[in-house]
């Protein structure tokens, strides 16, 4: 992240107080890190166990926006987390996320960043690798990325399709959006939804992966799991072609599906 | 983790929650002996974690301590669509006067737990949900206000309920959503919830659905999920072991990816070019060589497998250190299936020469390591 030009400029870990990693100085705790640097923003690596501890230290000490790159957190932790996160007015990126990132601006996250080109499609997704898959289709078609989300892999996450559609709607670098979303839960019907009623003034182009997926199974991700009929990606991929967004049948498809619309 | 009835009702007993009397039998005689202590007639359940349980014969009645031995010995032979029956559940036949629903699940969007309930229970609480609306009564939970006995009290009365039934099933609520935390399950529900004839409530089925992610705070059920006593087979219990994510499908090409959407999305790419899933396997981020082996190894222990596609798009996922795993598995486990791989990301052209020097092909597109694999399993060439 340094290397990409992220301003880090503390780093948190109880017991390494006073060492450097990078040149970067490390606190025992968040609330020594704040008083000296102030620091908007927070990446969190901590092991699923302890990392609800950790979102809410953040929280607690001023961090606004919170990426929680941490995956097997359990549900109820993650709930109390974005309770208090509404209560504290900050955004929580994840958990079970790659992060976000702005290409050749900003990263705050675990992706390979020469997947990544600066242009106008804003990318918001469920996924981790499918999501560079895409990305590298995208660049390969010389359609560079305003800034891509990763909403997570959980069941409770701190940001849904419908946030990332209204703040890339009110971005003036984004002028198209790519969706990619998976099966279980109800997050990209709610979108279509939103698509629909609001009159979504950007093209969306979306990728369901799950389709192949059997009912009652996790398919890795603890969100991903069709539960009796509600779900499935036919749910979602009807739901989202219905409010007029395109909907890719392959990975790669979503380059040539936002290139038409772009040139049109 | 999805719990066995019985296991949910002995939670439900401790906590004070009304079930019909009953007892858990392995074998025909221990069943005599749960009769024996009760009055006829009987339920005999077969204990597995399946849907349609009833409706796949798994439900049965008897009306005497030597109907109920033969019928539990009937189950126990017996599997439910496909399962073993290893335990059956044998309980006091209730007196119903109304089914209803009391459950405890997930709203994603609000982020938040909900109380389902309804007055119509014993049936799918979905369908309800979605033909007949407003027969269902919600109640978001707010984690800074929690769920409080007015509010379970409320939702009694709101289910056509008046005088001493108002509390007594209020109760019962409640101390379904303190179950609910304290298991941190993902779903906890009663259906259906049985008013008797004689006006007293009982849990007459549950079912309790545990966080996997939780878990490690629940260790006496996650050693019966490592023991193999949980609705995973053998290989699925392995791969949890081993921090790989595996489910196994029905069709014959298997497959290994890095990143669950990514492999979802590769059976369903296979899937369009007509071909048919084996499984699902993620290995995750990172893996080093020996993790990849064993993904290899439990692929193949599926002997339907016809070809295998590997398909790895690499962040901190280095591709040389997955070409070291595939030979690695080659030597020690055999591998004497066709071999797919698709590479792509950090370090790719390490993990290239790697395997072309060992005489494996690599692609780089994924589309076309897809199409190149269902071609292989429908023709089985090389």
């Amino acid at each position: 992240m340094l290397e990409y030009g992220t301003k880090i400029v503390a780093g948190v870990t109880p017991g390494k107080g006073g060492t450097r990693v990078e040149d970067v100085a490390v606190y025992d705790a968040g609330e020594e890190a704040q008083e000296k640097h102030h620091a908007d923003a927070s990446i969190i690596f901590v092991p699923a166990p302890f990392a609800a501890d950790a979102a809410l230290e953040a929280l607690e000490n001023g961090i606004k926006t919170l990426v929680i790159i941490t995956e097997h957190i359990p549900i109820k932790d993650a709930i109390n987390v974005m309770a208090y996160a509404k209560q504290a007015n900050a955004t929580v990126i994840g958990p079970n996320t790659p992060g976000i990132i702005s290409p050749e601006a900003c990263k705050l996250g675990i992706m390979p960043s020469h997947i990544f080109k600066s242009g106008s499609v804003g990318m918001v997704s469920r996924s981790g690798t499918l999501t560079y898959e895409i990305a590298a289709g995208l660049t390969r078609k010389r359609l560079g990325q305003s800034t891509c989300l990763g909403l997570g892999g959980d069941p409770i996450t701190g940001l849904n399709f419908i946030d990332a559609l209204k703040m890339f709607e009110t971005d003036s670098q984004t002028k198209a959006v790519v969706l990619i979303g998976e099966i279980g839960g109800n997050l990209e019907e709610l979108a279509a939804k939103y698509i629909s009623e609001e009159a979504y003034p950007k093209p969306v182009v979306a990728f369901i992966a799950g389709r192949s997926a059997p009912p009652g199974k996790r398919m890795g991700h603890a969100g991903a799991i069709v539960m009796g009929k509600a779900g499935t990606a036919e749910n979602k991929i009807d739901a989202l072609r219905n409010a007029g967004v395109k909907v890719a049948e392959k990975p790669s498809d979503v380059a040539e599906l936002l290139a038409k619309l772009i040139t049109a | 983790m999805k719990l066995f009835e019985y296991e949910a009702k002995n939670i439900l007993t401790k906590y004070g929650v009304p079930v019909p009397q009953g007892g858990l039998a392995s074998d025909p005689h221990q069943s005599r002996e749960v009769a024996a202590r009760l009055k006829m007639p009987v339920a005999v359940k077969a204990q597995v974690l399946v849907a349609g349980r009833g409706k796949a014969g798994g439900i049965l009645f008897a009306s005497s301590v030597e109907e109920t031995e033969r019928t539990a010995e009937k189950l126990l032979n017996m599997q439910i669509k496909g399962i073993p029956v290893k335990n059956v559940w044998v309980e006091e036949k209730i007196q119903v006067k109304r089914e209803l629903y009391f459950g405890l699940t997930i709203d994603r969007f609000r982020q938040q737990y909900v109380a389902i309930a309804s007055g119509v229970g014993g049936m799918d609480i979905e369908e309800v949900a979605s033909k007949t609306p407003e027969r269902v009564i919600a109640t978001p939970i707010n984690p800074d206000f929690g769920f409080h006995p007015f509010q379970a009290r409320q939702i009694a009365k709101r289910m056509g309920y008046s005088g001493t039934q108002i509390s007594e099933l209020g109760r019962i609520i409640e101390k379904l959503y303190l179950v609910g935390m304290d298991y941190d399950t993902e779903l906890i529900e009663m259906n259906p919830l049985v008013e008797t004839s004689d006006g007293k409530f009982l849990a007459a089925d549950a079912r309790m659905i545990i966080d996997d992610n939780a878990l490690f705070r629940h260790q006496e059920y996650r050693k019966k999920l490592l023991e193999g006593e949980s609705e995973l087979s053998p290989q699925e219990v392995e791969a949890v072991k081993n921090d790989l994510a595996y489910v196994k499908l029905e069709g014959n090409i298997g497959v290994i990816g890095n990143g669950a959407g990514l492999v979802m999305a590769t059976l369903d790419t296979i899937q369009y070019y007509g071909g048919k899933p084996a499984n699902f396997l993620d290995v995750g981020g990172g893996a080093p060589s020996e993790k990849t082996a064993l993904a290899l190894k439990i692929v193949l222990s599926d002997a339907k497998v016809r070809v295998l596609f590997i398909n790895i798009l690499g962040g901190i996922t280095r591709c040389d250190e997955v070409a070291k795993g595939i030979l690695e598995a080659k030597e020690k486990v055999g591998v004497t299936k066709p071999l797919v791989i698709r590479l792509m990301g950090t370090n790719e052209e390490e993990g290239k020469r790697i395997l072309t020097e060992a005489g494996i092909d690599v692609l780089e597109s994924m589309e076309e390591a897809a199409q190149r694999t269902v071609e292989i399993s429908k023709t089985g060439g090389a």
